[in-house]
């Protein structure tokens, strides 16, 4: 499930961010603000894309650095946030 | 180069001290040099009644005199009410000649208003006539949060509540304000050129470094004299200029939206004298700890205002770049 969340993040972020160019790709740990691979209309563009996805909610307190600012946060995040989801369920 | 002096009192307010009368010769002989240089005879001031334009358009009258300056009042539906009577007290003071520029039915032939209502309704479906507005940031010292747009919106009755703003929303907003600044940037280049004038740019170092201005609105100009002053050093200059003091105790405001936002809600993160030391001790390598006693703030919120000023040089990057060629061209760029 994770595998599959990263693999669908990272296509994103080549397409949205990268315009194709795959060695710009930053680490699964790295700073996608400080990598200049966002920005604050690419954190926007990326909790739409989350929601669209994966069918989660973010919600304003879970906009930190922690959730969305690399790519091993972002699956983190989602992963909890589905799980958080199916439990409810 | 830091010199000892200056990394002795980097990140402390006595590090912007200046000596006002040295600073204003100093930018008063670049101003005079541009005009030979280009050959053009006077400067174009647009005066917004904020303490930047009014200590430009100062120094433009110490460095040509009053009959060589010329001051645009631009108003817009979105103006506060004090704010043309400021800017003419500007030019009065000043004893400069300036016209009144209403810029609504510009904005409003161009869509301004229409495109902005119809940017918010994405978020807000019942938002138009009789209804106010204004986007906001969260607090980079109350948390650790991004720095997610959102919008105010107070209905006609006065009731308040704030939103979330999606990409499209959020450009949309972005792309219809802009049009205020640069419609008024091309009526200072009409007047500019109808004089055989030069237009200036009113940008202080907080907003020149941070990108805080509309590429090809008020971030184009022919000359930038306070670009490299922080804001207290500008308050201090207006002191010494003789701006009016109403407009040196005015609260800095973006004047953009039609609910009232300061630059501190918008973009800034701290009260500018805060932010001024936070941008003087980020580029004199001041310790945190040091920085934070002198800002009074812990050291969490410090490292989030310096994280902050970084990621605003690395967004506007794009606004200070001039157009990409695919070779240069020896002939002109040298």
């Amino acid at each position: 499930m994770q595998a599959h969340v990263e693999d669908q993040l990272k296509q994103f972020i080549v397409d949205s961010y990268l315009f194709g160019d795959t060695t710009r790709m930053p680490g699964d740990s790295e700073s996608l603000l400080r990598a200049g691979v966002l920005d604050s209309t690419g954190v926007l563009e990326l909790i739409e894309f989350l929601e669209a996805e994966f069918s989660i909610t973010v919600e304003d307190v879970e906009t930190v650095p922690d959730n969305l600012d690399s790519i091993a946060g972002v699956v983190r995040f989602v992963a909890a946030k589905r799980h958080a989801g199916e439990g409810a369920a | 180069m830091t010199t000892t002096a200056e990394t002795t009192t980097a990140g402390t307010s006595s590090a912007l001290d200046i000596d006002c009368e040295a600073e204003t010769q100093r930018i008063v002989v670049v101003l005079r040099r541009y005009l030979v240089d280009v050959r053009r005879k006077g400067y174009v001031v647009a005066l917004s009644g904020g303490i930047d334009s009014s200590v430009t358009a100062a120094l433009c009258v110490a460095a040509v005199g009053p009959g060589r300056v010329f001051g645009l009042h631009m108003p817009e539906r979105a103006s506060a009410p004090e704010t043309l009577r400021l800017s003419r007290e500007v030019s009065d003071t000043f004893g400069f000649d300036s016209e009144v520029e209403e810029i609504a039915d510009t904005l409003e032939a161009v869509g301004c208003y229409r495109r902005y209502d119809e940017a918010v309704r994405r978020v807000v479906p019942d938002y138009g006539s009789g209804w106010r507005s204004k986007i906001v940031l969260p607090s980079v010292t109350e948390d650790d949060a991004l720095r997610i747009f959102s919008i105010v919106v107070e209905d006609p009755d006065g009731v308040r509540s704030r939103h979330r703003l999606t990409t499209e929303a959020y450009l949309g907003v972005l792309a219809a304000t802009n049009f205020k600044q640069r419609v008024r940037k091309m009526l200072e280049y009409h007047h500019a050129d109808r004089l055989n004038y030069a237009t200036t740019g009113t940008p202080n170092r907080l907003e020149y470094d941070q990108g805080f201005f509309v590429k090809l609105g008020d971030g184009a100009a022919d000359v930038k004299p306070i670009a490299h002053l922080y804001k207290t050093q500008v308050y201090a200059l207006a002191a010494y200029l003789g701006v009016p003091a109403e407009i040196r105790a005015r609260p800095s405001t973006t004047d953009t939206y039609s609910l009232a936002q300061s630059q501190e809600e918008f973009y800034f993160s701290l009260p500018h004298h805060l932010m001024d030391l936070c941008l003087h001790a980020r580029d004199h390598d001041v310790p945190v700890h040091e920085l934070a006693a002198s800002v009074g703030l812990d050291v969490p919120s410090v490292e989030r205002v310096l994280r902050d000023i970084d990621q605003k040089r690395r967004t506007t990057t794009y606004l200070h770049q001039a157009p990409v060629l695919v070779e240069p061209i020896a002939a002109v760029d040298g």
